[in-house]
């Protein structure tokens, strides 16, 4: 193999897994650290400007950094560092930040943009240009702003006053918000004076089953969860018969089954046609689901409903077995036991959601692919129009927050790249900085022993208060203790393991010393060849080797990433410091640096 | 500071026959200079057991005094251990083993504490063929004490201070050889290769086994113009040849062109095999090895590997025809077995 290119810092980037999972990038060990030093204003702010909204994301994030955490991959018993509940914390415990934040000018730089939607994605588009001095104009036809995440996730997973306060950071900033106001016609927009347009409508619609026998009599107590959710939230339904249905197996059948609870379903079943396992609610959605005595019935397909006197009272479901073939692609097949009726006063629709574009004329050069999706640049999230630009849901369908946000930054570059007679393909290079963290002999700036604490669990209200109230959080949050305890699980997966082969003296110490046999003094090879006969074969292929240049004996060092500690007792044993721990912060870079 | 070993380890580490993963036969971790050999020495020791399913709680770790003797506690920790006076290692082992045949005795030594203040105890270890294992951790220097030179150091070895040294070396494997030992093998710390396999085969054989361990010293005898640092050792390394220890009940897997590879059962039914690099050296006859380590040395070659080996080796117990239970398994009746005993003896005597 040739020598690791470690110049290029996606490198030692994809080695900070949590921080090259999430979809912004946001640099995990860092806020971490801050807040095991109770420094929690500051982690906030590593947070903040990297995904804009940490207290709605610290409860409501998909958290795609879990499952990459390095810590899960440890032994089967480990778990993942809490990663998302302790943004949460950092947002808890936070002081003031309004001295933090960016400065908007009072001097406008004279260019106009138009945002569509007051959504996650719009939000970081205003967050990131109008500290530049661009003039905002948004839309959104809710009256008030927030998109999905007022809308769609109740009150008692994300209170309203963790939303307000985040959303005002915003607000804010001098945008000019136009609520209840609902665009009908892109043309228009494009017509007035807007340098550029940025697209953030969300995926509005969700999907129905009209087809099935009974839709139709059964109307007034058949529900969409999403619309359902939102009719919720603005306060237009209050309540629900006692016998409520879920079909779905997202996380959006999981908000509607437990927001039913909360508004009178005494009796609430999630039903869904996959097996458990397949569903795509998140483990820790469906937990709390079934914790509030809500059954989860798979491998059920809807048949019909059932309307006696004009009323729904119920509905029938084939009940079915997953069969998978080579390729893992799944069928369902009908068990051709009887239908299995059950009895309900309502059904709420959870089974998915569409992006729907009826506002946008189609002769304004925007191109749409099969599927009636606009053609968007995956990079620069430019449509077939150059001054249009989209983000979010409305990009590339339904995702999450975290995703939106990701979208939002990269437009925004965009969007003042074409603004300053920039070619937009050209990106700015990440910020990245490499700094040794040693204070002295096995001493280093982060806190280097590795913790054996299991993963905290974060507390919980009552089931019986919770039930009673729906603007009651559910989740309590860490609390300072806990929240260290917790952060110390960390790994500091960003303190990266930097070789310097010049001063390798071959001693073996590293690799005698190293707790999970990472590295090894090899005759150079193929990478195939090599990963096998290393000092532990580096089987996890998602994991890259870090490889020297050849050292005196005709030997590399190779080290495989897989299961690094980062405890730095290599650097400890080395006797010349050819090994040394260095701190890696990766930024993306945002609007202000294009 | 740190000094924490992480108590992960890797989730695909192998189990031997035991179940046991090679973290169980790890102990505290290492408090000598980083970049130590003696540290690879010990993480050797570690390997060689894991893989021939040793049960800790039989192994018995005993040494002097110096930077070597200190390197049992970052070893085998579920073993027994006994730190004992400085020279007085050999002594304090062949009691142990007389007391106790079942164990497997490990002792660790350094150039000081062997070549120097010990240098009769060890002569009389290898005169009475204790059954053990003896590690040198052979620096050339005491770094203990800031890097003297020892009893083992070339002449013209010259030490991190400046000084040259004048004084003739001890060759500990030239006199295990004169004074009859059974095994005899030189290897370094900087060599896993080599050097696992070895203390495999030194353990599993009966008697009195000896490995001189070249283990530089980062701190004190790493300079250039030592005789014993990595590099030094490295370009000067001439091995007997390719080493491989087979336990008992595993098929040979390693293939060597016929005529130049050796194989040597052991009295437990494993056995060693070598594949020689040098013609001219024969490991099973004592004089050849004797000649080729002098042939070496005057072309300033370091011979490494496994020097002489008897298979026939007849141990203490073998020779003094001491009893088959450890000392501490005899009942009354066996240690006094009464009058009848008595009798049968007093009249054989008539």
């Amino acid at each position: 193999m040739k020598p690791t290119e470690t110049k290029d810092p996606e490198f030692y980037h994809r080695v900070v897994d949590c921080q090259y999972a999430c979809p912004a990038h946001t640099p995990v060990p860092e806020y971490i650290r801050l807040i095991a030093a109770r420094q929690y204003t500051e982690a906030y702010m590593v947070n903040w400007e990297s995904n804009v909204f940490p207290g709605i994301l610290g409860r409501t994030c998909d958290r795609p950094c879990e499952p990459a955490c390095r810590r899960g991959r440890l032994s089967e018993q480990e778990e993942a560092v809490a990663i998302c509940r302790l943004k949460r914390v950092a947002a808890d415990h936070k002081g003031d930040i309004r001295q933090f934040m960016p400065k908007v000018p009072r001097e406008k730089n004279g260019k106009k943009v138009a945002l569509i939607g007051a959504g996650p994605a719009s939000l970081t588009v205003v967050r990131d240009l109008a500290p530049l001095g661009y003039e905002l104009d948004m839309f959104d036809e809710q009256a008030a702003g927030g998109g999905f995440m007022r809308s769609q996730i109740p009150a008692f997973r994300l209170p309203e006053e963790v939303l307000e306060e985040e959303l005002g950071y915003i607000l804010d900033m001098g945008v000019s918000s136009h609520f209840n106001h609902r665009v009908t016609s892109l043309r228009y927009i494009l017509e007035c004076d807007y340098d550029a347009v940025f697209v953030g409508s969300g995926a509005p619609r969700g999907r129905d089953l009209p087809d099935l026998p009974g839709r139709q009599p059964g109307a007034g107590n058949i529900h969409i969860g999403i619309d359902w959710l939102a009719s919720v939230a603005f306060g237009h339904i209050r309540s629900i018969g006692p016998g409520v249905l879920v079909l779905g197996g997202g996380n959006t059948a999981m908000d509607c089954c437990r927001t039913s609870r909360r508004i009178g379903g005494d009796n609430v079943k999630v039903v869904v046609r996959s097996p458990f396992k397949d569903m795509k609610a998140s483990a820790w959605e469906k937990d709390d689901a079934m914790a509030e005595d809500i059954p989860i019935i798979d491998n059920h397909v809807p048949l019909s409903f059932v309307v006696e006197n004009g009323k729904l009272v119920g509905m029938t479901f084939d009940r079915v077995e997953a069969f998978y073939d080579a390729a893992g692609k799944r069928t369902l097949v009908s068990t051709g036991e009887a239908p299995v009726l059950f009895e309900c006063t309502d059904v709420i629709i959870a089974i998915g959601q569409e992006n729907a574009f009826p506002w946008i004329e189609r002769d304004l050069d925007i191109s749409f692919d099969q599927w009636d999706m606009p053609k968007i640049d995956p990079v620069t999230f430019q449509s077939t129009n150059p001054r249009v630009f989209f983000g979010g849901d409305a990009a590339f369908g339904p995702e999450n927050i975290i995703t939106a946000v990701a979208h939002g930054h990269q437009a925004a570059v965009s969007i003042n790249l074409l603004c300053s007679g920039k070619p937009v393909a050209e990106r700015p290079p990440p910020r990245v900085t490499l700094v040794s963290q040693k204070m002295g002999m096995h001493e280093w700036i982060y806190d280097s022993p590795v913790s054996d604490d299991k993963r905290f669990a974060v507390p919980h209200a009552s089931k019986e208060k919770a039930l009673q109230d729906r603007l009651l959080e559910v989740e309590l949050g860490f609390d300072a203790t806990q929240a260290f305890y917790e952060a110390q699980r960390c790994l500091n997966c960003d303190a990266q393991t930097v070789f310097t082969e010049t001063r390798c003296i071959e001693c073996d110490a590293c690799v005698d010393v190293c707790p999970t046999d990472c590295l090894t003094f090899a005759v150079n090879d193929e990478e195939n060849a090599l990963r096998p006969r290393l000092t532990m074969a580096a089987n996890n292929r998602e994991q890259p080797l870090y490889v020297s240049a050849e050292l005196p004996t005709r030997r590399v060092m190779v080290k495989d990433e897989n299961i690094c500690l980062h405890c730095g007792l290599c650097a400890e044993r080395c006797p010349t410091a050819a090994w040394d721990m260095q701190k890696f912060l990766y930024n993306v870079s945002l609007a202000e640096l294009s | 500071m740190t000094y924490l070993r992480p108590a992960f380890a890797h989730p695909d580490l192998p189990r031997n026959e035991l179940g046991y993963t090679r973290k169980d036969y790890e102990s505290a971790l290492s408090t000598l200079c980083a970049g130590c050999g003696h540290d690879s020495i010990s993480a050797a020791v570690v390997q060689a057991c894991h893989e021939t399913s040793i049960e800790p709680h039989k192994v018995a770790k005993v040494s002097g005094i110096g930077c070597s003797s200190k390197t049992p506690t970052y070893f085998l920790g579920n073993s027994h251990g006994f730190n004992s006076v400085h020279g007085r290692m050999p002594s304090v082992a062949t009691g142990a083993a007389a007391a106790n045949r079942e164990l497997t005795y490990i002792g660790v030594s350094g150039d000081g504490d062997s070549a120097s203040i010990g240098i009769g105890q060890f002569a009389h270890a290898v005169r009475r063929n204790v059954n053990m294992l003896y590690l040198v951790e052979n620096n050339g220097c005491y770094g203990l004490t800031k890097g003297q030179d020892s009893a083992t150091a070339e002449v013209g070895s010259r030490s991190k201070a400046g000084s040259v040294n004048q004084l003739a070396p001890i060759d500990l494997v030239s006199m295990a050889l004169e004074l009859g030992a059974g095994f005899v093998a030189r290897s370094f710390s900087g060599d896993k290769a080599q050097l696992v396999p070895l203390i495999k085969a030194a353990i599993a054989h009966r008697g009195f086994a000896l490995i001189d361990v070249i283990s530089p010293c980062v701190t004190f005898n790493n300079n250039p113009g030592s005789t014993k640092s990595y590099d030094y050792v490295r370009e000067h390394m001439n091995t007997t040849g390719h080493f491989d220890f087979v336990p008992m009940h595993q098929e040979i897997t390693a293939q060597y062109p016929p005529g130049s590879s050796k194989e040597v059962t052991l009295h437990d039914g494993s056995s060693v095999h070598l594949h020689k690099l040098d013609d001219t050296i024969d490991p099973l006859d004592r004089r050849s090895a004797l000649h080729a380590l002098q042939e070496y040395k005057a072309s300033g070659k370091i011979l490494t590997g496994l020097i002489f080996m008897d298979e026939d080796s007849q141990d203490m117990h073998q020779v003094m025809n001491t009893c088959n239970k450890p000392l501490n398994q005899l009942t009354q009746s066996d240690l006094c077995p009464g009058n009848r005993v008595l009798q049968d003896i007093n009249d054989s005597l008539r």
